[in-house]
């Protein structure tokens, strides 16, 4: 009997080049005569830029000098509109946003050469606040600073009022967050008219970085390549900005005509790439006596920063998830992305659910004390079960019983029991305890008809030697792509994992599986390489070549039987939507996701009430993500993803100067270390999903989700203060004690 | 656009960094005896990835936040970007290519595959490295021990839970093994 494949933690396909240092990222490749790139940067926020000044010390005739006049094509990052220049030509839009691109073979010339560089701009009025930019205080993005507005309409709110018994209002904001993969962006790039364009890098979507490359350059398809190296960490991070770096290295090659690598240091990584989207919820909230929830009414609104660049879709999926998964008969959200002067936002790790789930979390904790009972209790009587309605009209299809997650994970977080000690315990003592959780759910794949847009293709090979190769776009950043694509077409195939050899996205040998986002990765093209693994067998016994019930041998035999009597074997499967699966994206109404992840984290905390300081002590993580793959790969990514969600609660701070930011250090932007984290207990329900590759569903994302708001709830029940923004440093704590203190004394 | 002046070829130019100024310095790295020759204030990190290739060495903040550029000066952990060379005569190195024998991995390096303790493997060398050295000096580290030793070792991906427990896997072995 076979050794089951599915549900084996076997180990990573790359661990052992990772753990030995071979492992080959981007700044570790050089090219002969290679050369350095850099970047100069507006200063400023908003302006037109009145000249350029090269300081006369400089050796300038050594060096490539690269302006927005050098763009043979389109002078556009291409992604959703072509608002977003390559190299700002006339007007600057955000600090730090490109101007002039240098390169030179030493690399620390290219540093000294990048300050003997004076943008002159003459400065115009810019916006830093959503409120001024929603206001319109100056209109610095087409007509009304607005890149996106959603309105969400079920049932109807208005009418709900009057029968409500309590009606609970609430804001909450979420700040800034930065990705902090510990790799910082690079990309290489060589270029020639013949040849066309190549670039290696540092990145999670070859082909956006083809199309924006293609069109910047006006090249055709063919002549440009895109390959990804060893990826150190994305989260989002590297799926849209390392398109903006792939074009500077191109333009810098193709002006030079050789090598030519940027490689940004941490600083400059910080200050200029994209972050999560600040955010500010205003939920109004009613529900009868018995706390059921009668009506919704949610207002959203993120930053988007000075370009529109991801931000209609993270606001879509912030939008979807603003009501979680509760049955609510009436809901409204309206939600809008607001342009700033600020560098243009973009997608981390949850892609807006993260901030519109902390709000709505906090907001239930609040409306459960209002009508008198506990947050569980209150949950209770308003989860969503099958067969229910969602916000957006998505009927329940999936067997989910939340209540059964939420007693399963009050049980192995020993809630009830805590909660009744610390409330005994904490009055008299400075460090109080405090047991918060929250219920949350997150769609896996592209929202709505995405997916159909998209048509992913992955490819199966199978070499006359019987090896098994998969070809798919789909980046191994960390999360395990290769291992489980290797797992999944294993399983496909009948075969052993070590017979599967997924190869390297290079857009010259990889079809075009969609972007390395949205928890798609396993559910959506984990399923296209699933059914092609399974037309490889299909055409080995289409031709009589493998008969059912076959061993290796006879597949080795069976694959050069075909190689030698038919030809080459592959076979390619495209994305093709579920059945009764519709969404109308004008009423924004219908299906928004095939499936969700269903999940309730617990967090424990302790504050010290002398130091301000908070402590997660211990957190249980329970989820449904449908069939777990590989264990140890899943729980590494929900213990990831809760350990980015501490730090998006208690220590991500990005502090805002007129738009730029200002603490870009790792000594300053303070993110977890090993000293900082619970024990983070994770446990899955697994209840396979029939159109995910074994029954799989996504599950990257998720864990941003209900990280904060579980944090900040257990804060209220330590401390009884209700925190409302987040991040919450011990200096925000300082102040909210402080002003309970002397409202108290007053 | 208005328009650069374009960078004026004839002007006065300032020289580049001359190739005289560099120093010699003598040094074990991984057992082998080296001599690097570089600017004093060269980076260790920059040097031994670029005169020695020993590119498993990573920089990831350059200001000795991360830990990702690890690497043993005479047995003491360090971050190699704040270690410029002139402070290396003498010393002996170790990198993460010196911590597999003989093509024999380190019981840490085993645990790491096998209990998920690497995920983007960005910050694994320098990681691998921390424990190793960890467990060089105290075998059977207690899970306070092992965090306070990977302090200054930062890693986004896994929430450090695999990587402690890689790490008294580790032990576990060493204890079978010895």
């Amino acid at each position: 009997m076979r050794h089951p494949i599915i549900g084996e933690s076997v180990p990573r396909k790359e661990g052992l080049a990772k753990v030995t240092g071979k492992a080959i990222y981007t700044d570790d490749v050089t090219f002969p005569d290679m050369l350095y790139g850099a970047t100069v940067r507006s200063q400023i926020a908003r302006g037109k830029i009145r000249a350029i000044h090269f300081d006369p010390a400089m050796p300038w005739d050594e060096f490539v000098v690269v302006t927005a006049k050098d763009i043979p094509g389109k002078n556009c990052i291409t992604l959703l509109e072509d608002d977003q220049p390559c190299l700002a030509a006339d007007i600057v839009n955000h600090p730090e946003e490109p101007i002039v691109l240098l390169a030179h073979k030493d690399k620390y010339l290219v540093e000294e050469a990048r300050r003997s560089v004076r943008i002159e701009i003459d400065p115009l009025p810019a916006i830093f606040t959503m409120e001024d930019s929603l206001a319109s205080k100056e209109v610095i993005w087409r007509t009304n600073n607005i890149f996106k507005s959603l309105s969400v309409d079920k049932g109807d709110v208005d009418a709900a009022w009057a029968t409500a018994d309590k009606i609970i209002e609430g804001e909450y904001e979420t700040g800034a967050q930065e990705q902090l993969y510990i790799e910082p962006q690079g990309m290489i790039a060589t270029a020639n008219p013949n040849d066309g364009v190549t670039v290696w890098g540092s990145l999670q979507c070859p082909y956006y970085i083809h199309k924006a490359l293609s069109a910047l350059l006006g090249l055709p398809a063919d002549k440009i390549r895109v390959v990804q190296l060893e990826t150190g960490g994305g989260f989002g991070g590297k799926e849209e900005y390392p398109s903006m770096i792939a074009a500077h290295a191109s333009l810098l090659a193709w002006k030079s005509g050789k090598p030519v690598k940027i490689v940004y240091d941490r600083a400059e990584d910080m200050a200029a790439t994209t972050k999560r989207h600040p955010s500010r919820t205003r939920h109004r909230t009613a529900v009868t006596r018995d706390g059921k929830l009668l009506a919704m009414d949610i207002d959203f609104t993120l930053d988007g920063g000075a370009y529109l660049t991801l931000s209609p879709v993270v606001l879509s999926r912030g939008t979807i998830h603003a009501a979680g998964p509760y049955n609510c008969p009436n809901v409204r959200i309206r939600s809008r992305v607001a342009a700033t002067n600020a560098p243009p936002h973009g997608a981390f790790r949850g892609f807006g659910a993260p901030q519109s789930v902390f709000a709505l979390e906090r907001q239930l904790d609040q409306v459960a004390k209002a009508v008198g009972l506990t947050p569980d209790e209150f949950r209770r009587r308003n989860f969503i079960r099958k067969g229910q309605t969602l916000a957006v009209g998505q009927i329940v299809h999936e067997e989910i019983d939340m209540s059964e997650l939420l007693e399963r994970a009050l049980k192995l977080s020993d809630y009830n029991a805590k909660r009744e000690r610390f409330a005994r315990e904490n009055p008299g003592r400075s460090v109080k305890r405090g047991i918060g959780f929250a219920s949350f759910l997150h769609g896996a794949g592209f929202t709505g008809s995405g997916e159909e847009y998209l048509a992913s293709i992955a490819d199966v090979e199978a070499t006359p030697e019987g090896r098994v190769r998969v070809y798919a776009a789909s980046t191994e950043m960390g999360q395990g792509t290769n291992t489980i694509f290797s797992q999944i077409a294993a399983d496909a195939l009948g075969l052993d994992y070590a017979d599967i050899e997924v190869m390297q996205p290079d857009t010259a040998q990889v079809p075009n599986s969609g972007p390395t986002v949205a928890s798609r990765t396993c559910m959506i093209v984990g399923k296209l390489v699933e059914t092609a693994a399974i037309g490889i067998k299909q055409s080995l016994q289409q031709h009589k070549f493998l008969q059912e019930g076959y061993d290796r041998q006879a597949f080795v035999a069976a694959c050069r039987r075909y190689h030698d009597e038919v030809g080459p074997l592959r076979a390619t499967s495209r994305y093709s939507p579920p059945p009764n699966i519709h969404w109308d994206e004008h009423l924004y109404r219908g299906d928004a996701y095939g499936a969700y992840g269903w999940a309730v984290y617990v967090a424990e905390v302790s504050v010290d009430t002398a130091t301000y300081e908070t402590r997660v002590e211990d957190f249980v993580a329970v989820q449904e993500v449908g069939r777990v793959i590989n264990p140890v790969l899943a729980a590494g990514q929900v213990e990831g993803g809760v350990a980015q969600g501490i730090g998006f609660a208690l220590y991500e701070k990005v502090v805002w100067q007129e738009g730029r930011m200002i603490n870009n250090q790792m000594t300053n932007y303070i993110m977890p270390t090993s000293m900082d984290l619970p024990p983070i207990r994770v446990y899955f329900e697994e209840l396979p999903y029939a159109r995910g590759p074994a029954g799989a569903k996504g599950i990257g994302e998720l864990p941003l989700d209900g990280t904060a708001p579980a944090i900040i709830n257990a804060i209220e029940n330590a401390t009884g203060i209700c925190i409302r923004r987040i991040p919450m440093t011990p200096e925000d704590l300082m102040a909210a004690l402080e002003a309970t203190r002397e409202k108290a004394i007053a | 656009m208005p328009d650069a002046p374009l960078p004026d070829a004839k002007s006065p130019a300032a020289k580049s960094p001359a190739a005289s100024g560099k120093i010699s310095i003598h040094c074990r790295v991984n057992g082998r005896d080296e001599t690097l020759c570089d600017y004093p204030m060269a980076r260790l990190l920059d040097t031994l990835r670029e005169k020695l290739r020993l590119t498993g060495i990573k920089e990831g903040c350059g200001e000795g936040e991360c830990g990702a550029c690890s690497v043993e000066l005479n047995g003491k952990l360090v971050n190699s970007c704040l270690i410029p060379i002139a402070q290396v005569e003498g010393a002996e190195i170790r990198t993460i290519e010196g911590v597999a024998t003989q093509g024999q991995l380190n019981a840490v390096q085993q645990a790491f595959i096998s209990y998920g303790g690497a995920q983007c493997g960005i910050c694994t060398p320098g990681m691998v490295l921390a424990a190793v050295n960890l467990l060089e000096q105290n075998n059977h580290p207690t899970e306070t021990e092992i965090r306070a030793a990977l302090a200054g070792n930062l890693c986004r991906c896994t929430g450090y839970m695999k990587i402690f427990e890689a790490i008294l896997r580790a032990c576990d072995r060493t204890e079978v093994h010895s």
